[in-house]
């Protein structure tokens, strides 16, 4: 019941560092024995030294950004990588989602294969896979999207999860919905389930809930690495009731994503809010989760009951299928009481639906496409890709 | 490619290490200089940085090109081929990852123009995976060099075909920032005191001592290419290398032309920087004044624009600036939103945060037609033609194709342009069956 992260490009290589920073503290914080054998066993493995390492390989196009991940958590003292869990080369991707899946993915597969083949082979049981990338870029994106696809391969029958990272709408990236869109529509076929976060989100969290005057990228990852641990640490589930789940991925998966059709997953997660108000709040469960329904109803993503009303579900899913309650016992992260929800609905149509529009426009025009073609994706996959995507906005329209 | 000086030097083999063993000792420059003059090559030979260069690096000639395209490019471009091949590529075999060409030459001379573009098609055919950046620095109407319009010309169809990404300046405009520059350090007004070594036309952290002719004015370009490489070399939370810059900023392979600006051009000593000086600078970078080029992009349309930032800057002042500056500025219908952004986290050296932008805009286009207009002016009457005429390799149709090649290059601009004027609507989308 270990999870095996694969950190891609900058941004999955920035996030995993503070997502196995929050399961340490949280499982070390707990004061619980069971839960904090099972957290460990779940994200790291243990030298005869008694050190933590984590269950990660680390792949990135250029090195700055696993040195730096790597010497943070060794000079953390508490947990770290393992020495040889990382690949990386020097020149990066260049944004081209084209470079990332043509050249480096290609180039690199059998590394890449040994390491992730190294971290499951230590595991005694594989819970699952889980891919950190973001869609913009290109290593992230495209090799993301290559190593994904040799992941199926090797692992046919292993639970896969990518964690994907869309970007502000206002750019960061000029060709980011065009790197998007090449990742979306091939993931959708090789993954079991895609969570997502978007940056706008996670910065409107940052700024209206938690009052972070100047907001960074190491703030937006530290939502983003707490409301993720908050799912994955242990917890009691429907399967397994009286001990800590064994099956965490799957139990996830099978509530979640019943048809192959609909595998988008966002995550809420309340209460978000600044440290000094921490120690000042007080909170019930069914205020919470009043507040979590009212979210879901109204698609908004940040703060704000009962989950059984039918009128929330599509009527082709019987009743019990729709809904999965698991709890821990143990406090999350320093909240005295949390909750968070991981719902497969609409919320994500109407970013994806313009990241599609905003990337047709461009395609339309032909902008940029020499660049794709150089490294050898053509006119015609890109139209593939688009026509993928069209059929999933369609699906989550008709919902 | 690896971190801080190794980019652009590298640890020579035999400690060369001077007397006063500065900290540039043991570093050699991954550099090829070429002149077909003496005089300024043994000024670097003599001068401090001397260390870091071998003599073989050095190329050149004892008579130079007279300002003459021709003689630049088809002359000394035959005889030098080899030699210039030889050393690059002994430069290229001592880097373990080679990312980008930098090339830097004025478009006026007949060296620098002439064999320039000749080096830029060598480049392109031994490292064709290699990305080419040209720094490009064009003359101003002005210009004592009554060839520089012939030059310019026949050198830009060069980089329109060969280069990947050129970032054109304009002597003037170098020249309008160091005075503005120097008439704030001597206004004496309170509160208006320059932090010493803090503005983009101080050699800070250089080590030249004495300030010759041009060093100002150099200075700033020389202060373009660190930030630029910045990401490269330090840490950030978002990086941004050469590659990208290339990736983002080039939508068509011909529109390769990036305006460029460098904010702030000074800070003053106040130490505390109120948030409402930080978006000052950001204003700043869209403004005609700050751009290395005499080009107005904020009153023009734009294709992409990056903004690479560099300190104590955080991810909430890009985005709420971008928000802020996005409603005044005007975006190609295909690309409303096309910025590229980068964040690095060691600011320039005597500064604590700055900013770098580069816009694909279609405000090159008057600059071009001025240089267009020079051009055809003088060739009318067939001015000096004989000059070029007479060198092997080239003939007419070199500079009628040069002149088409930029007329052709002024037209793509004024496509766009007219997009600009006609309402904007999405396309229709992509029907599936359902």
């Amino acid at each position: 019941m270990s999870v095996v992260t694969v950190q891609l490009g900058q941004c999955g290589n920035q996030i995993g560092p503070e997502l196995f920073s929050t399961v340490y503290e949280d499982s070390t914080g707990a004061g619980r024995k069971t839960y904090q054998e099972s957290s460990r066993e779940r994200f790291f493995w243990e030298t005869s030294d008694g050190v933590l390492v984590a269950r990660s390989v680390l792949v990135d196009m250029e090195p700055k950004v696993i040195s730096q991940a790597v010497a943070k958590a060794s000079k953390s003292g508490k947990w770290r990588y393992g020495e040889k869990a990382h690949f990386c080369q020097k020149q990066g991707s260049g944004n081209n989602w084209a470079n990332g899946y043509c050249v480096h993915g290609p180039r690199h597969k059998e590394s890449v294969e040994d390491l992730v083949r190294r971290e499951v082979e230590r595991c005694d049981r594989l819970a699952g896979i889980f891919a950190m990338m973001s869609v913009a870029g290109g290593t992230g994106s495209g090799v993301g999207t290559f190593v994904t696809q040799c992941l199926r391969d090797m692992y046919p029958q292993a639970f896969i999860l990518n964690h994907l990272t869309w970007p502000y709408g206002t750019g960061e990236v000029i060709v980011q919905n065009y790197n998007s869109v090449l990742t979306l529509s091939r993931l959708y076929q090789l993954s079991d389930a895609l969570v997502v976060h978007e940056n706008d989100t996670v910065h409107k969290i940052c700024s209206r809930l938690m009052n972070i005057k100047h907001i960074s990228i190491g703030d937006i990852n530290k939502v983003i690495a707490h409301q993720l641990g908050s799912v994955l640490q242990p917890a009691y589930t429907g399967d397994s009731p009286s001990n800590y789940s064994r099956n965490p991925i799957g139990e996830l998966l099978s509530s979640l994503v019943c048809h192959p059709e609909y595998k988008l997953l966002s995550l809420c997660n309340i209460p978000q809010m600044s440290h000094t108000s921490l120690a000042y709040s007080a909170y019930t469960w069914p205020g919470l989760l009043k507040h979590l329904r009212q979210m879901l109803i109204a698609n908004a993503r940040m703060e704000e009951g009962a989950f059984k009303d039918p009128a929330l579900y599509v009527p082709w899913l019987p009743p019990d299928g729709t809904f999965s309650l698991w709890n821990s016992p143990v406090p999350f992260n320093g909240y005295e009481k949390s909750a968070s929800l991981v719902s497969n609905s609409q919320s994500l149509l109407k970013p994806l639906d313009n990241m599609v529009r905003k990337a047709w426009n461009m395609f339309v025009s032909r902008a940029y496409m020499h660049q794709y073609t150089k490294f050898g994706i053509s006119e015609d996959d890109f139209l593939d890709s688009f026509t993928t995507l069209e059929q999933i906005i369609s699906s989550y329209s008709h919902l | 490619m690896g971190v801080r000086t190794v980019c652009f030097c590298r640890r020579s083999d035999g400690g060369g290490g001077g007397a006063t063993g500065s900290r540039i000792s043991g570093l050699r420059a991954r550099a090829v200089l070429v002149d077909m003059e003496e005089g300024v090559l043994s000024e670097v030979l003599q001068g401090p940085l001397r260390q870091l260069f071998s003599t073989t690096q050095l190329i050149s000639d004892v008579s130079g090109s007279g300002n003459n395209w021709a003689v630049g490019h088809h002359s000394y471009g035959s005889v030098y081929r080899e030699q210039i091949v030889d050393q690059v590529r002994r430069a290229a075999e001592q880097c373990d990852c080679l990312q980008c060409f930098f090339i830097i030459h004025s478009m006026g001379g007949g060296t620098g123009s002439g064999l320039g573009t000749r080096v830029l098609k060598l480049l392109e055919d031994e490292f064709p995976e290699v990305c080419r950046l040209v720094t490009a620095v064009y003359p101003s109407a002005e210009d004592d060099v009554i060839t520089s319009p012939y030059n310019s010309v026949l050198a830009m169809r060069e980089l329109t075909e060969h280069a990947d990404c050129v970032l054109p300046i304009e002597n003037q405009s170098l020249v309008d920032i160091v005075s503005k520059i120097q008439h704030m350090a001597h206004t004496g007004k309170p509160g208006s005191v320059i932090k010493k070594d803090s503005t983009i036309i101080s050699g800070q952290g250089g080590v030249a001592k004495t300030e010759k002719p041009f060093d100002a004015m150099n200075n700033i370009v020389a202060n373009l290419l660190l930030n630029i490489t910045s990401s490269a070399r330090f840490e950030g939370s978002l990086n941004m290398d050469l590659n990208e810059i290339a990736m983002n900023l080039v939508p068509f392979p011909r529109l390769h032309y990036l305006v460029s600006s460098l904010t702030p051009l000074y800070t003053l000593a106040d130490v505390n920087i109120p948030t409402r000086r930080l978006d000052q600078m950001f204003t700043d970078a869209f403004s005609k004044d700050h751009q290395l080029m005499r080009a107005d992009p904020k009153h023009n349309l734009y294709l992409a624009c990056a903004l690479m930032l560099r300190g104590n800057v955080q991810l909430s002042d890009l985005r709420r600036n971008i928000e802020r500056l996005r409603p005044t500025l005007s975006f190609v219908q295909w690309n409303t939103e096309g910025w590229k952004t980068g964040l690095c986290s060691v600011p320039p050296v005597g500064h604590t945060h700055s900013l770098l932008a580069l816009a694909n805009n279609t405000c090159v286009k008057p600059s071009f037609m001025e240089l267009r207009e020079r051009f055809v002016r003088l060739y009318r009457k067939k001015a000096h033609l004989h000059h070029y005429l007479g060198v092997d390799g080239m003939d007419v149709s070199g500079f009628s194709e040069a002149l088409s090649s930029l007329t052709g290059l002024i037209d793509q601009y004024s496509q766009l342009d007219s997009t600009n004027t006609a309402p904007s609507q999405d396309p229709p989308r992509l029907n599936i069956a359902c």
